[in-house]
């Protein structure tokens, strides 16, 4: 077993230069290093939930002026003891607090552990611990603002409130299977599809949220498409530029391909399969590329279509329209160069844009991001980020379908219930098990039962 | 004057009669020691077997080779399958018995199986030695030795009665309550409680007017609990029962002795059911209903007393009396003997492991209404196991321990072991998270094997089991090659309202539709007896069942192997809960002293809530 009484100590903002930088300590000597560290005042006096200007010193050494934020457990993140300090960013002096730290008694932190703590000592339930650790991968404020939502409980809430009728709904037919020699009234059927009616709509609506929730987490993914020399790096260049300040190269889900990150609004943007657009220097490669070309739009979210107006005729756009409208993904018709091509006879679907003026490209932008708003995605909504919340959420639909055909064909109690029970394990699987003396107790309190 | 027994039984009750037979017939010499011979077996309370979930256990009972079905069997009056019109997993066998016959019968049984002696005498102390029993004190001063000892003390350990303003000592009317034992186990660390029941009053029925009541008569065929062939009531010859109704006149009545009511007046501190309630209760609690149900049961063949079933009080005499004249059809009932409640003493079974041993005591078994629980069919099925297991410590075997996914026993066992209880515990099919896989019909198929691998079930039933199994396979699989011809078929469909069929279709296909049983079918379709021969009707409702709910009890097998994980993981019996600070106080304090053996033990204690459990999970996991 792992000692889980020592004291922890790691950097609490992102890694990089930033004005200032938060140093957590959490633990049982969580003040008292930060005590030895902080020679002006005596912070073991000092009450919880204050905070303290002052030298930070190792030793004799001064390693910088910083504000300490006292929090004494269980009202902390943690549920321990934490001390945060803010530091000024330096990578050079938050590391030198760190090494401090460490040499007054503190363990550098496991990735997790503060959340892994709070979990333990009660201070999350373990959908919201999943969603910590989403809000730390996140990196667009839509997706931080869902983290944030589902750690302050708004997905449990839903579905606490989706047990709480199914418990009722439970307890309801185990009313009518144990106590059926009873001189007791049984409920109305109609007032039971009413009710599954209601929880199916509610776990369909979070299951859509899913896929919201991994375009919120992970990015949508963008296929920018069209014919060599429609401008697609001449507009890739332009969207990248623009941002260039927040774009990162990171590695993509397949391994040979660089996917560019893109910031808009605060959603993310993946730009796919970009590698095989930009490189068209010989006919072969050009080819591979129009093969990548439609692999990328297979696995996009979103596609980009460019089509050079010089160069193509309003009854070609047509066709290119319903061909692209066929793969039934939201899609933006790109029409470059249009400063080149004077032509009002193209359809007003058709997005007119220079793909070199970064002016004519915020239209683009907007589009992107009202597109994904649209399609269902509402951002102030409760969303499932999680496959495995993904997964006992399909099976819940799956039974509360299987209790509907039961109801309809007239299927006993007790074969019902077995659904019914199903159906709450499933929802457990999230938000903890429902016991049989929590249905029993709610049949007790409401019905007069007993010879 | 006594030999070293292997297992002394305390009490010769439900639980103790199942305790001595079990112990016994796996060959341990058995002393059952009773207050008084007389009263053997009795039924304290409604004069009836099985009902709603309590049924299936009597029919477990029967599959392990306890006599309780037997009993049963040999003194019903009327039988009925509850839930007919249900799921296969809620029919409930229910038997009316006579009580006389009842308690005579299982007296017999004893008397015929080897191995049990019988003592007249009150126990008052055990013998102690190094943590473990070693035998009994009684009240006459004989100190008689055993390796293990079963307490089954029921209502008695110092039990009060009331009616009304009157109380006085007592476990039943008119027997003395026993002391001296719970007062030794406090002593010796154990913690004791006090529970409560009630029990209606008991009427002439040559007083009762039955025109004004509704009949309720017996089934026509009479199927039982034993798995054996027991010689069964005929169905022509049952008893019937009757139904009537309180109204407002009677509550009205009842409520002028609520201020001499022991309730009432706090003289009764224990808890009583929540599903048994006195009739002042329901009047107390649903003040918004005008009437309560009530059945008027006959007590047995050859008497007239009349059972109230529905009417539990411990008001005064004078109140029962007055309110009952009030009923229709009892206008000028004439009272036997006035209903009453009576407190007693039980330790919270949270004291025991899972094979009902105590903790503190090595060798030393509870079973019964001393664990909290109510109910015979309750109190019978933990006797079984304390005498099964009781012998198992004598040998020095292993105890046997039942799962959840096995039987309601095994429920019944792990939910007092692990949660507890407040309120004299009661079965209910909704305890059993497997609830289709624990049905009446099956039971047989389920724990006959295992027992009779212990050395209990005997010969007779394991041959009886293997040739039904051997059947029903047959059965299930020549149905999937059979097919029938509308000619043949159709006339037998349109009578079950059955829509007919155009072509031949397979019997398994027609098995599913709803309303069509394959016995009934047996039976109307001459050429379907010609092609699988002669079957008994409990074959053929078996194959029945399993074909038509095939789907749901695979879904009920995929959850038991999917929770199968959490039961498996087996928690070290010295896990040191106090040094994990995260989990909640609560939890910390209730693991330490239930100790369960596996986490999915460890989930379903009270209190005890998921982020524990998952907590749990992460420190076993590392």
């Amino acid at each position: 077993m792992a000692d889980w009484n020592d004291t922890i100590v790691a950097l609490a903002t992102p890694q990089g230069i930033g004005a200032i930088g938060v140093i957590r300590l959490s633990g049982e000597r969580a003040w008292v290093i930060a005590n030895e560290l902080f020679p002006s005042k005596n912070l073991l006096l000092q009450p919880t939930h204050t905070m303290h200007v002052g030298l930070l010193k190792d030793g004799p050494h001064v390693l910088d002026e910083v504000v300490v934020s006292l929090f004494k457990g269980p009202r902390s993140y943690t549920g321990e003891d934490v001390v945060e300090i803010s530091c000024h960013g330096s990578p050079y002096v938050l590391q030198q607090v760190v090494q401090a730290s460490i040499h007054h008694g503190a363990r550098m932190a496991k990735p997790g552990e503060y959340t892994q703590r709070a979990f333990l000592n009660g201070k999350l339930d373990l959908a919201q611990a999943e969603a910590v650790a989403d809000l730390i991968a996140s990196n667009s404020a839509a997706s931080q603002h869902t983290a944030l939502a589902n750690m302050r409980g708004g997905f449990s809430d839903i579905l606490k409130g989706l047990r709480d009728q199914l418990i009722k709904f439970s307890a309801l037919i185990e009313l009518e299977l144990d106590f059926s020699q009873e001189d007791v009234e049984f409920v109305d059927r109609t007032a039971f599809y009413v009710l599954i009616d209601v929880a199916l709509q509610t776990t369909t609506r979070l299951l859509k949220s899913f896929q919201l929730g991994n375009v919120i987490k992970n990015g949508v993914k963008v296929a920018i498409v069209g014919k060599p020399n429609a401008g697609k790096s001449t507009l890739l260049n332009t969207l990248l530029n623009e941002n260039r300040a927040i774009v990162s190269e990171i590695a993509g889900t397949t391994r040979d391909t660089i996917e560019e990150v893109l910031n808009i609004q605060g959603i993310l943007f993946r730009l796919v399969d970009t590698a095989g657009i930009r490189e068209h220097t010989s006919d072969v490669i050009e080819r591979i590329g129009i093969e990548r070309s439609k692999g990328a739009m297979d696995s996009a979210d979103l596609i980009i279509y460019l089509v050079d107006l010089s160069a193509i005729s309003p009854s070609e756009l047509d066709d290119l329209t319903l061909e692209i409208g066929a793969r039934n993904k939201p899609f933006v018709l790109v029409g470059n160069k249009a400063d080149l091509a004077g032509g009002s006879d193209f359809s007003d679907d058709l997005l007119r844009i220079s793909a070199k003026d970064p002016q004519s490209v915020e239209a683009l932008k907007d589009r992107m991001v009202s597109l994904v708003a649209s399609g269902g995605i509402n951002t102030e909504d409760v969303v499932v980020t999680n496959a495995r919340h993904y997964q006992a959420l399909q099976a819940v639909q799956q039974s509360l379908v299987d209790i509907r055909n039961g109801m309809d064909s007239g299927l006993p109690g007790d074969l019902l219930a077995l659904d019914i029970r199903r159906c709450l394990h499933f929802l457990g699987e999230i938000t903890g098990e429902v016991s049989n003396d929590e249905l029993l107790g709610w049949i007790f309190e409401r019905f007069c039962i007993g010879k | 004057m006594f030999p070293h027994y292997d297992v002394i039984v305390v009490g010769a009750g439900h639980a103790g009669c199942e305790a001595a037979a079990s112990a016994a017939n796996m060959g341990s010499k058995v002393l059952l020691i009773t207050m008084n011979m007389q009263t053997i077996a009795q039924m304290s309370c409604n004069p009836a077997m099985g009902g709603i979930a309590k049924g299936q256990i009597v029919r477990e009972i029967d599959a392990m080779g306890g006599y309780s079905g037997i009993v049963s069997d040999r003194s019903t009056i009327q039988f009925r399958m509850l839930n007919r019109s249900k799921g296969p997993a809620m029919w409930s066998p229910r038997a009316q018995n006579d009580r006389m016959l009842f308690a005579t019968v299982w007296r017999e049984l004893l008397e015929q199986t080897p191995n049990v002696d019988f003592y007249q005498d009150m126990v008052k102390g055990l013998l102690v030695k190094h943590g473990r029993v070693e035998g009994v004190i009684t009240g006459l001063g004989h100190e008689i030795k055993a390796k293990s000892v079963v307490l089954t003390n029921g209502t008695f350990l110092n039990g009060v009665i009331h009616i009304g303003e009157k109380q006085f000592g007592g476990g039943r009317v008119a027997e003395k309550a026993a002391t001296g034992i719970t007062e030794q186990l406090v002593d010796l660390g154990f913690e004791s409680d006090r529970l409560k029941t009630g029990t209606p009053p008991r009427i002439d029925g040559r007083s009762l007017d039955y025109s004004k009541m509704t009949e309720q008569k017996g089934d026509d065929t009479v199927v039982g609990f034993s798995f054996l062939d027991i010689p069964r009531v005929k169905p022509e010859q049952q008893r019937s029962c009757w139904i009537t109704y309180t109204s407002p006149e009677v509550h009205d009545i009842l409520k002028t002795g609520f201020d001499r009511s022991p309730m009432y007046q706090g003289r009764i501190q224990g808890i009583g059911p929540r599903y048994c309630p006195s009739i002042e209760d329901k009047i107390n609690r649903f003040a918004e209903r005008d009437r309560h149900q009530l059945f008027v049961e006959p007590e047995g063949w050859n008497t007239v007393e009349i059972y109230v079933n529905g009417f539990s009080t411990s008001l005064p005499e004078s109140v029962q009396y007055e309110a009952l004249r009030m009923v229709p059809g009892f206008e000028n009932c004439r009272m036997f003997r006035p209903g009453y409640a009576i407190e007693y003493d039980y330790f919270p079974p949270t004291q025991l492991k899972y094979s009902l041993e105590t903790k503190l005591i090595s060798n030393l078994f509870f079973a019964g209404q001393i664990n909290g629980t109510t109910g015979y069919e309750e109190a019978a099925c933990q006797g079984l196991m304390a005498g099964i297991n009781a012998h198992l410590a004598a040998k020095e075997k292993d105890a046997l321990i039942l799962k959840r996914s096995e039987a309601y026993i095994g429920v019944l066992i792990d939910d007092l072991i692990s949660k507890g209880t407040e309120e004299p515990y009661r079965m209910f099919t909704s305890r059993a998270e497997y609830r289709t896989l624990l049905r009446q019909d099956n039971a047989d198929l389920r724990l006959t094997e295992l027992s009779y691998n212990l050395g209990l079930a005997s010969e007779e039933r394991m041959e009886k089991v293997k040739q039904k199994q051997a059947q029903v396979e047959y059965l299930k699989g020549k149905l999937t090659e059979v097919s029938l011809e509308p000619e043949e078929v159709n006339a037998y469909l349109e009578d079950n309202n059955s829509a007919a069929i155009s072509q031949k279709q397979k019997v398994h296909q027609l098995l599913l539709r709803p309303g069509i049983s394959l016995d009934t079918m047996y039976l109307s379709v001459p050429r379907l007896k010609e092609i699988l021969g002669e079957m008994g009707i409990e074959t053929l409702e078996q194959a029945d069942i399993q074909i038509k709910y095939d789907v749901y009890i695979q879904k009920e097998k995929e959850m038991v192997a999917r929770m199968g994980q959490m039961e498996d993981l087996t928690i070290p019996e010295n896990f040191n809960y106090d040094k994990i600070h995260s989990l909640s106080a609560e939890a910390r304090q209730k693991f330490g002293r239930i100790r369960p053996g596996t986490l999915g033990q460890a989930s379903r204690i009270s209190g005890v809530t998921p982020s524990d459990v998952q907590i749990l999970m992460v420190y076993m996991g590392r």
